[in-house]
């Protein structure tokens, strides 16, 4: 008996997390067209969430791109294939590693700072503050970072692919050998756009995951400097699985484009 | 009778999950009036004031200001309520990313669209108002004491002119001396801009100072009301024992809630 009721518990708890949730995304998302809009906001939350990720997202990329490059020439190498090294590299890095890596790397820096941030304005009653100011928070706070991620994340990972590639390149010349025109040539006759939009489609899924999951997690934390800690926790461990989950779901989607 | 209230509850019911909080608060606050509601912790106050500033939504009753059901407001119609207000919260609540100047001038800025030069001024004279220089203007809130910062409070709170100001518990956490400057400031504000106040403490000192009339809370119910003046014959044990601070009586600590 006690086992089914344990099972029936967590069941239900489940569901009302997941409802809860399904809640605040569509409270976030349709605040997203409803005037006012915080432009200064906005700005300021791209700066953050994007600007500030680029060293820590470029060198993810340079040295997985590299990584990428050492491991692809090993395989290669047993079937006399190593001139497909660089397409490979290419096509890991835009459709996969470029979102995937970034995007685990901002859900590391960014969603546990927004949880962190929101999850202490709650304690500290100054969401309640707003409310009192007239100010919906949802608008002034939610909104801002879901548009400022959505926006900012194909962006960094644009870039993120541009590094990564450029880290197979050095890789590939550097330690493998490969004559580097010929290395930028195959990856350039190798370049099709619908691998980097695809990449860069998920990136903005990711951005946005990250950046609901920060909000979501903050918003619900309570009882002090312990509640923050565990809603930061909360945001990067959960949106690290949600972006691996959506990354199988949008992959099995794009794949044939 | 209600046409002649600025607010009044009937009724009001909250639980959360199997305590129940408010059991049926009325409470009757005339325009120009100054209520205190006095109770212990975890007797309701915080709750009372939220659910008719709408951050609680209640389970059951009616909750009226200036005539209108409240309640049931939603969006836009709930952000115009709210301009109605101000509040001071307990800890201050002020918005640690923002200078103080904003702070005060953030229900200008945001929530009536000012542009911000003119703000900065309004902020400035409504810190003047409660006795602090223009110096303190761009600090940051975490530089100022307890009391500083919830002297930027009561600007804050003030600086929209609103009709009806919250106190929650507006000397907490404040030396005697500090504690005496806050209620002079209260009733000076409030008797300068003729509003009407509801605060909630458990400092009798402060209550007797700001109200005009007193109203005790205990286990989710208004167990007395009366003028400010009447209160040391109450005729009510559980009042009796909470003004002279007695642990022997008819209220029985919780220790656990």
């Amino acid at each position: 008996m006690n086992i089914f009721a344990a099972i029936g518990r967590v069941t239900l708890a489940l569901f009302a997390q997941a409802g809860r949730l399904a809640f605040f995304t569509v409270d976030g998302v349709t605040s997203i067209l409803r005037p006012p809009f915080y432009w200064r906001l906005l700005f300021q939350q791209m700066m953050r969430i994007g600007f500030y990720s680029l060293p820590v997202v470029g060198l993810t990329a340079f040295f997985t791109g590299g990584v990428l490059a050492l491991q692809i020439y090993t395989g290669a190498a047993r079937y006399g294939a190593e001139q497909f090294v660089p397409v490979v590299v290419l096509v890991g890095i835009t459709r996969e590693l470029g979102p995937v890596i970034a995007g685990l790397m901002v859900a590391g820096r960014v969603a546990a700072a927004i949880a962190a941030e929101i999850g202490t304005m709650r304690v500290t009653e100054q969401i309640d503050a707003l409310t009192t100011l007239a100010t919906n928070p949802a608008k002034y706070l939610v909104v801002p970072r879901i548009v400022a991620a959505t926006i900012s994340m194909p962006i960094l990972v644009g870039i993120a692919d541009c590094i990564g590639v450029m880290g197979g390149y050095v890789a590939s010349t550097e330690s493998l050998g490969f004559n580097g025109s010929i290395y930028l040539n195959n990856t350039m006759n190798g370049l099709e756009t619908n691998d980097v939009v695809s990449g860069l489609i998920k990136a903005a899924v990711f951005g946005f995951i990250i950046a609901l999951l920060g909000c979501y997690t903050g918003f619900n934390s309570k009882g002090g400097a312990q509640g923050v800690g565990a809603a930061t926790t909360n945001a990067v461990v959960s949106s690290s699985i949600l972006i691996l989950a959506a990354n199988y779901i949008l992959t099995n989607l794009l794949f044939n484009t | 009778m209600a046409n002649d209230m600025k607010i009044e509850l009937r009724g009001v019911k909250k639980r959360f999950g199997p305590k129940v909080v408010l059991d049926g608060v009325d409470l009757a606050l005339p325009k120009g009036h100054s209520l205190v509601v006095i109770g212990g912790s975890g007797s309701g106050k915080s709750v009372t004031i939220k659910c008719v500033l709408g951050i609680i939504r209640p389970d059951a009753g009616q909750i009226f200001v200036d005539g209108q059901e409240v309640t049931r407001l939603r969006g836009r119609a709930r952000e115009d309520y709210l301009r109605k207000f101000g509040m001071l919260f307990q800890s201050a609540a002020l918005f640690d990313s923002l200078p103080v100047w904003e702070n005060v001038a953030f229900g200008l800025i945001q929530g009536r669209g000012m542009n911000r030069r003119k703000a900065r001024d309004i902020a400035v004279q409504k810190l003047a108002k409660v006795g602090l220089g223009s110096e303190v203007a761009s600090l940051s809130p975490a530089e100022l004491s307890g009391g500083m910062q919830k002297r930027v409070g009561l600007a804050r709170a003030i600086a929209h002119d609103p009709e009806i100001i919250f106190f929650d518990e507006p000397t907490t956490g404040l030396d005697p001396i500090m504690a005496d400057v806050i209620n002079d400031l209260i009733v000076s504000t409030v008797k300068d801009l003729g509003v009407t106040t509801l605060s909630i403490t458990h400092d009798m000192v402060s209550a007797r100072k700001i109200a005009d009339r007193i109203a005790m809370i205990y286990k989710g119910k208004i167990i007395w009301s009366g003028p400010t003046t009447e209160i040391d014959k109450s005729g009510n044990e559980y009042v009796d024992q909470f003004i002279h601070g007695r642990a022997e009586g008819p209220i029985k600590m919780e220790v656990r809630h």
